[in-house]
């Protein structure tokens, strides 16, 4: 295994977050680039298995960006989203990955800063951990051992 | 409904760890109303496998499914062409779901991958209150259409007992005392003269004390 | 009332006298010399002994076997029965075992949930409740039946008893309740601790404005305060029982040491005080693991000498 490079992917709300990722771009701030960003109309549109998902496809870490709480487009779709992000974490601690390979934000769209902070908070933090044990695994394995199945 | 949770991770790890080819079959009846037992939690439970057993460096092929109920053979039935390929079945139905599908396919190792509960209702999301103990007789139009078989921690016929304060059981103060919702009932509807009524002794044998019971309907037999 | 049993309670009750009962709580474990002590203490100084029945749910030496070392003793006892841990063929088959000894008082209770006890994760039966076990043993008594149907010869005579609890909630059916246990034939009444006396004696009018005093005979009672810790405890951990602020109060209110006097004190105030209320049959006394205190109490309130029947 070269140097480690984190996979990590952001789930990240349409009214506020992705706008904020955006502002970070345009005031050129720097933020980890292998982020990979992807927009959800609303974190309330997350659930479980789309946070499994990923990980069963070899995320390191995943991070999830609703708007502020209390500040919800749809009212209560980020607080939804805590939970569901609470319960994967629980999840993950007990099947051998590290819940802290999830995170739960929440900014508003004029916050550019804030946005890139946060995502070198999560990278900084996925580097610690290291690669996620599902790829360990994979690499270590002569061949696949998983068959994700319809 | 029938109300059930979902089992530990770890309970269903150990039960399946030494297969290969499991199946999750989920049930869309009363265990998806209590997100217990539906096709997302099926879902859930085969990617929390997976990504255990990846992990654990075990080789481990789950494959997903629900069906619309496991109480019934017609549905059960779906399962037949692709049930052999799998070593061990885990299924999150109430324990009735759990039992038909080990019955219709009897050579196959089927688990239970929740705790069935009681039948209740939903109080709120995530809030599940038990309402009926099917004793089989059905004396809730004398008791203010509050039942204290399933309500009365100590099922009493004649509550309260002199444990109720406050209208909560002695048992625990997050219970309400059954006979304290039955008394105020049927107060609201006139009824308190059925209180002062000895209640004669229950006959048991319709509930689970007669031994396993069975419903034959002539009028619905063809 | 006409006495129809053998009971002494009975008789007691039927010639006007104010009864006096205590009780005595099994060991947890076989030993049962310990009964006969604790009963060898109050013997001279109440009209029948109460043996309970796995109170709170804690597994004791069984209540049927203790009442007949009693009997065995020559004293006069009176079988607490729960419904709690048996079902209507025990209940029943206990009944035909203790009138086999002469053993002819019953109180019928439900009992404590067993969550209360050492085995919170057994089974509990509650067959039947209180007030059926009272019908139950008048079934058997009068017509000398079982529930089944069986009719049998040798009927139990058993002067049947049942609990009242005034302090429960909701108050104002804590009187129909007991109108209920008499309809269903209860004979006698042995209250829960009393402290708070306004409500208690609020209930009494409430029972007496029924009639209910004239068919049924209340022994009120009485539980002795060891110390202000045990005022609180009883106050605020244990369900169903009134213990007001001035009590609680009285009791801190003295040294630690005097605090048992004063518990004994209080005990014999209340008992002077319910003595000259219409409807007050007798007093039944429980002190908890504290029986040596029994004559004390019943002495200073002059409840002693007991009557001799003949
Ligand atoms: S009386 Fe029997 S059938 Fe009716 S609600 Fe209660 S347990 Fe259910
Ligand atoms: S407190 Fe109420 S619900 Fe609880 S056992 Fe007594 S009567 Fe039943």
């Amino acid at each position: 295994m070269g140097r480690f490079e984190p996979k990590i992917l952001a789930f990240c709300c349409s009214y506020c977050s992705y706008a904020a990722a955006d502002l970070a771009g345009a005031m050129r701030l720097q933020y980890p680039g292998n982020i990979k960003i992807i927009k959800v109309p609303c974190t309330g549109k997350v659930d479980l298995i789309h946070l499994l998902l990923a990980f069963e496809q070899g995320a390191d870490g995943i991070m999830v960006a609703g708007c502020l709480e209390g500040n919800c487009h749809f009212l209560s779709g980020n607080l939804r989203a805590r939970q569901r992000v609470n319960r994967v974490m629980a999840i993950l601690d007990r099947i051998g990955l590290e819940g802290d390979r999830l995170a739960m934000f929440n900014l508003s769209a004029g916050m550019g800063a804030r946005f890139a902070e946060m995502a070198r908070e999560m990278y900084a933090q996925v580097l610690k951990l290291g690669p996620s044990p599902i790829n360990i695994a994979r690499e270590t394995a002569a061949r696949p051992i998983v068959e994700v199945a319809a | 409904m029938i109300k059930a949770v979902p089992k530990p991770l770890e309970e269903i790890i150990d039960l399946v760890k030494d297969f290969h080819k499991v199946l999750i079959v989920g049930c869309d009846g009363c265990v998806t109303v209590c997100e217990a037992g539906g096709l997302k939690e099926v879902q859930v439970l085969g990617s929390s496998l997976r990504l255990y057993f990846t992990q654990a460096g075990q080789r481990m092929d789950i494959d997903e499914t629900s069906l619309t109920r496991q109480c019934d053979q017609e549905y059960l039935d779906q399962l037949k062409d692709r049930i052999d390929h799998y070593e061990a079945v885990v299924s999150l139905a109430c324990g009735c779901g759990v039992q038909y599908l080990a019955e219709r396919y009897h050579d196959k190792i089927v688990y239970p991958g929740v705790d069935t509960c009681f039948m209740g209702v939903d109080l709120e999301r995530g809030v599940y209150a038990e309402r009926c103990q099917a004793c089989g007789k059905c004396i809730l139009a004398n008791t203010g259409g509050i039942c204290p078989i399933a309500r009365c921690s100590k099922r009493m016929l004649n509550g309260p007992c002199g444990g109720s304060e406050k209208g909560k059981c002695e048992v625990n103060p997050e219970i309400d005392c059954g006979w304290q919702l039955i008394y105020d009932r049927l107060k609201i509807l006139g009824q308190l003269d059925r209180f002062e009524q000895p209640v004669d002794p229950k006959d048991w044998a319709t509930s689970r004390d007669g031994g396993p019971r069975k419903i034959v309907r002539e009028d619905l037999r063809l | 009332m006409n006495n129809t049993t053998p009971s002494r309670l009975e008789k007691m009750l039927a010639a006007g006298h104010l009864a006096v009962t205590s009780e005595v709580g099994p060991p947890r474990s076989c030993d049962g010399s310990v009964i006969e002590q604790k009963a060898e203490l109050i013997k001279d100084y109440v009209d029948a002994v109460n043996v309970t029945d796995n109170q709170t749910s804690v597994t004791r030496l069984c209540s049927l076997a203790a009442c007949i070392r009693l009997k065995l003793m020559g004293l006069e006892p009176v079988l607490q029965m729960v419904t709690r841990d048996r079902n209507r063929i025990a209940l029943q088959s206990d009944i035909f075992g203790a009138a086999s000894f002469g053993i002819c008082n019953i109180l019928c209770l439900t009992g404590d949930h067993q969550h209360f006890g050492d085995h919170p994760n057994a089974v509990n039966v509650f067959d039947l409740d209180s007030t059926q076990l009272i019908q139950t043993v008048r079934l058997m008594r009068d017509e000398g039946r079982l529930l089944g149907g069986h009719q049998f010869e040798h009927r139990p005579q058993m002067f049947i008893g049942a609990a009242a609890n005034p302090f429960a909630d909701p108050f104002e059916i804590r009187v129909p309740r007991l109108a209920k246990k008499v309809a269903a034939g209860a004979q006698f009444i042995q209250t829960q601790c009393i402290y708070n006396m306004d409500k208690f004696k609020l209930w009494l009018k409430l029972a007496r404005d029924r009639g209910l005093t004239e068919r049924v005979a209340i022994l009120a009672g009485i539980t002795p305060m060891k110390n202000v810790g045990m005022a609180r405890y009883m106050k605020n951990r244990v369900p169903g029982i009134d213990v007001p602020d001035e009590i609680v109060k009285r009791m801190g209110g003295v040294p630690k040491e005097k605090q048992a006097a004063e518990g004994i004190r209080l005990a014999i105030e209340q008992i002077q005080e319910l003595k000259e209320e219409e409807g007050i049959r007798g007093f039944h006394l429980m002190a908890i693991e504290w029986e040596e205190k029994v004559p004390e109490i019943v002495e200073r309130a002059g409840l002693f000498p007991r009557p001799q029947l003949n």
